[in-house]
């Protein structure tokens, strides 16, 4: 069921970001920022946590449980020091997040060389 | 007296200019097309044997230019002058292609009427008697065109329905006074046309009113119809914006009939090869105009044919800022035979 429900979720949220992609003139850039600032915006109120509840990886591994992290993070922060965790909270929860793309992008330039779009 | 020139847009040559020489170069999907055995040289690997794709780029260039000369029995020596562009910031794809030939050289940008417009200036040179031979040439590869307008290929992004596939193809033309042709008889020099296009995923419908300004002037000035020519080639205009263009001229009473086609249509099998709008950037008819339509006019299977290859002016700094995007459309009449008509 755990993972029938993370399926569902993840599958839900990339559906909804390609008829985005198809149907209007929105960048993938925007409509990757437009996801971060969804998932910041439903945590703060109040919404995501029940996505995450339900839907588990499935809400936490794309673009929207990354704004999720975000703010969540700020509310702990907060919550721990104050109002200075508005500005420390986010980065300190995705740091784990934020590192592993610095590094395993970094990994990936120095190992591969960029290939074509269509290999067939 | 106006006799070379018919309007502010229309030139005619009293004396035809002709083209000496061609040559094109593609990639794998361009070879798969169905253009595919009208390429002097394809190669499967997108770098040309390099070590970036601008260095390929630069280096399809270089091959168009060396076996177009080759072709004509000429050396660089014997050319006066280059017009080349491409769609690499400062234009590096013809500057640098051109570093070991020393061949006198004017950079144009047209973005994808690159060819329309260095072939129009190659044969306004040698008609006006400034050069004895020159060329024109352009480039476009698809993974230097990604970096360059919107995000590079590893990037992975997903094409929109709308867009059109850069061309990985470049192509060299040499014109002369001395040719058994075909023949440059008339050019139309584009102006810009902006309908307020904003979509830089939809670049068919921003070039398409910059096709219908051109291709009106060109039948006003020479008192022809579409159906006067054996063919009627636009540039880039991919699926929907020769949809458009047909649509444009059918409320002004004008039929564009089968005879009238777009270098993004001929490129590529659109459902095979998903191509979704078509074939674009400057390499896309550049290699049409290189390949299959100049040998097409000298073996005789078609007469006379519009050349009119059409650029969106957009960079990505201005899609960013939310600009429309402006066209062009450069239009160039070549014929089997020296006999211009009007």
């Amino acid at each position: 069921m755990e993972y029938l429900n993370a399926f569902l979720c993840g599958g839900l949220l990339c559906a909804v970001g390609q008829i985005i992609l198809d149907r209007t003139n929105l960048t993938p850039a925007r409509i990757l920022t437009g996801y971060v600032v969804a998932g910041v915006f439903l945590q703060a109120v109040g919404v995501y946590q029940y996505v995450v509840d339900w839907g588990g990886a499935g809400a936490t591994v794309p673009l929207t449980g990354f704004g999720y992290t975000l703010a969540k993070g700020v509310a702990k922060a907060v919550a721990e020091k104050g109002l200075l965790g508005v500005i420390t909270g986010g980065l300190t929860a995705a740091a784990g997040g934020i590192a592993a793309a610095v590094v395993f992008g970094f990994l990936m330039a120095a190992l591969f060389r960029p290939g074509d779009k269509r290999q067939r | 007296m106006d006799i070379k020139r018919l309007s502010r847009q229309t030139c005619r040559f009293l004396r035809p200019p002709g083209v000496v020489s061609w040559a094109n170069v593609g990639g794998r999907l361009e070879r798969q097309g169905p253009l595919g055995s009208y390429f002097d040289v394809t190669d499967d690997d997108s770098f040309f044997g390099k070590k970036t794709w601008e260095q390929g780029e630069t280096e399809m260039q270089a091959i168009a230019l060396r076996r177009a000369l080759q072709k004509g029995g000429l050396t660089p020596e014997d050319v006066d002058c280059v017009f080349a562009g491409d769609l690499l910031n400062q234009n590096i794809g013809a500057t640098f292609s051109l570093r070991d030939f020393a061949i006198p050289f004017y950079g144009v940008y047209g973005a994808c009427s690159t060819m329309g417009e260095s072939l129009s200036l190659a044969a306004m040179a040698v008609a006006g008697g400034f050069a004895r031979l020159a060329a024109a040439q352009t480039s476009s590869h698809f993974c230097t065109a990604e970096r360059q307008y919107r995000a590079p290929v590893p990037y992975g992004s997903q094409r929109a329905p709308t867009a059109q596939w850069t061309a990985t193809a470049a192509g060299c033309c040499v014109v002369g006074a001395q040719s058994e042709g075909p023949y440059i008889t008339h050019v139309t020099r584009g102006r810009i046309v902006d309908w307020g296009i904003t979509d830089a995923a939809n670049m068919g419908a921003a070039m398409a009113p910059a096709a219908y300004d051109t291709l009106t002037a060109l039948f006003r000035d020479t008192g022809t119809a579409p159906s006067d020519y054996d063919l009627v080639v636009t540039g880039d205009l991919g699926h929907l914006g020769h949809a458009l263009l047909t649509e444009l001229f059918r409320r002004d009473g004008v039929v564009l009939g089968d005879n009238c086609t777009d270098c993004g249509i001929l490129l590529y099998h659109r459902i095979r090869q998903d191509m979704h709008a078509g074939g674009s950037g400057c390499g896309c008819s550049a290699a049409v105009l290189n390949g299959y339509l100049l040998h097409g006019l000298r073996t005789g299977k078609w007469q006379r044919l519009v050349f009119a290859p059409t650029g969106a002016l957009l960079s990505p700094t201005s899609t960013f800022q939310g600009e429309s995007i402006p066209g062009i459309c450069h239009a160039v009449v070549l014929s089997r035979t020296k006999e211009a008509q009007r």
